[in-house]
């Protein structure tokens, strides 16, 4: 039986390289991977594209990574309260690509759900709009979004079984399950392990069709 | 004349939002709404991060920091309440699924343009976050701020300077000093502070104001009557 557990995170970031582009699930920290986190650093990669609502806030999430200089742009919608990032920005050694809230989990969708894009409204006449193509439908204007991929996505789920599929804990879902299908491998960090038929199929979110690897947490 | 407090303002809009209505709070100030919706509201308060029927802050010490709002301050939920991820969640911003929207602002134009994201300084990183997809989405954009800056400059102003979040979709204004509603007509004053006469509120204010025929007066605990 197909079975996607393995030992723990730096398991779940093999095959990370230079200049790939990376989602992270969260919402500060609801739903972040922190034990991926710490893996990537560890494999000493840089350039890499992050995708992500946050920016990081304290001195154990994605700050780490800014503190290590390993991201060339972050696209992101809130990259606020962010230190390390901060300083980053002021110097110029990292691209920001700001993005509505609403858009950037729009776009992870479409790009896991094989659509070329989308319209929005959101950002018409506003400089969120500037050089993107606007299509008018039935009178209103819309903005045309482009999908996002990934080379990894890498999320914070609560329950994982052995086969891949995946329950989320309350608020920490958030990007979490849209970034779970966007991403060429998706690696989902879970609180705990479980047998297959353990999980109510009413309660996936995430469906192991879409998942890669999953591993439990450390609980150091 | 002495302006509401931060907590009369709170409750100002709390008691103007409409029975069993979805609201979303956006970050910061306008959150402390909640604390002031009466008994029996029916409220159903929506955060973008993926919860509906947001209940009080925990006690100290319940805090989990899965349950969160958006502005990443632990929650409880309510009996009724459900997750969802964020797509769902935008789906209920942009699609017209909320009543109401309260969120702050730098700024608001006599068109209802809406300015609160950044104020273009270059020196710190900007975010978007929700706030323009609820300005767009929401079938009601309620604006709750100080009337004026800290060095007594108009926020309701006839174009606004700041980078924008959306045109004209604000419809009514809570400030410290009044109740203002955006109309096709122009910006018209719905309720004025206890004491402070229309001329002076004119003196604060960058873009022209008609008086509403009823308009009626806010006291300092934020009632209007």
């Amino acid at each position: 039986m197909r079975n996607v557990v393995v030992e723990d995170a730096a398991a779940a970031v093999e095959g990370i390289k230079d200049g790939d582009t990376v989602m992270m699930g969260g919402f500060g920290g609801a739903g972040l991977p922190l034990g991926v986190v710490k893996a990537v650093l560890d494999r000493r990669v840089r350039d890499l594209t992050l995708i992500s609502n946050n920016a990081g806030s304290t001195e154990d999430d994605l700050s780490l990574w800014f503190e290590a200089r390993i991201v060339r742009k972050i696209v992101c919608s809130y990259p606020r309260s962010a230190k390390q990032f901060a300083e980053q920005y002021r110097a110029g050694t990292v691209e920001l690509e700001l993005v509505p809230q609403g858009t950037l989990v729009e776009r992870i969708r479409a790009g896991g759900a094989g659509l070329g894009g989308f319209l929005s409204p959101v950002g018409v006449g506003t400089v969120f709009a500037d050089g993107k193509e606007k299509i008018v439908v039935d009178g209103r204007e819309f903005i045309l979004e482009l999908p996002l991929h990934a080379d990894f996505a890498f999320v914070k789920g609560h329950l994982a079984d052995t086969l891949g599929n995946v329950t989320y804990n309350k608020t920490a879902r958030n990007h979490c399950a849209v970034m779970a299908t966007a991403g060429r491998t998706v690696a989902v960090e879970v609180d705990r392990v479980v047998n297959v038929g353990d999980l109510d199929p009413e309660a996936i979110v995430t469906p192991c069709i879409f998942v890669d690897r999953v591993f439990a947490r450390s609980s150091r | 004349m002495i302006p509401l407090s931060r907590d009369a303002l709170a409750r100002m809009v709390a008691l103007h939002l409409p029975q069993e209505g979805f609201v979303n709070l956006g970050i910061g100030a306008p959150t402390h709404v909640a604390d002031y919706l009466p008994e029996g509201s029916g409220v159903i308060l929506h955060s973008e991060n993926g919860v509906l029927n947001v209940g009080p802050k925990p006690a100290a010490g319940e805090e989990d920091w899965d349950l969160i709002n958006a502005g990443k301050m632990p929650i409880s939920l309510r009996t009724g309440g459900s997750y969802f991820d964020s797509s769902l969640s935008f789906a209920m911003m942009r699609g017209g699924h909320l009543d109401v929207a309260v969120l702050g602002a730098f700024q608001v134009s006599k068109a209802g343009d809406l300015a609160n994201w950044t104020t273009g300084d270059n020196g710190s990183p900007p975010g978007i976050g929700g706030a323009i997809d609820l300005a767009v989405g929401a079938k009601s954009i309620w604006v709750m701020m100080d009337h004026t800056t800290k060095d007594g400059r108009s926020r309701i102003v006839e174009r606004c300077g700041y980078p924008l979040t959306a045109r004209g979709v604000v419809t009514r204004i809570f400030t410290n000093l009044c109740i203002i509603e955006v109309t096709e007509d122009g910006l018209a004053v719905r309720a004025l502070l206890d004491g402070l006469a229309i001329e002076a509120l004119r003196d604060r204010t960058e873009a022209p104001l008609r008086v509403m025929g009823d308009s009626l007066t806010i006291t300092q605990d934020g009632s209007v009557a």
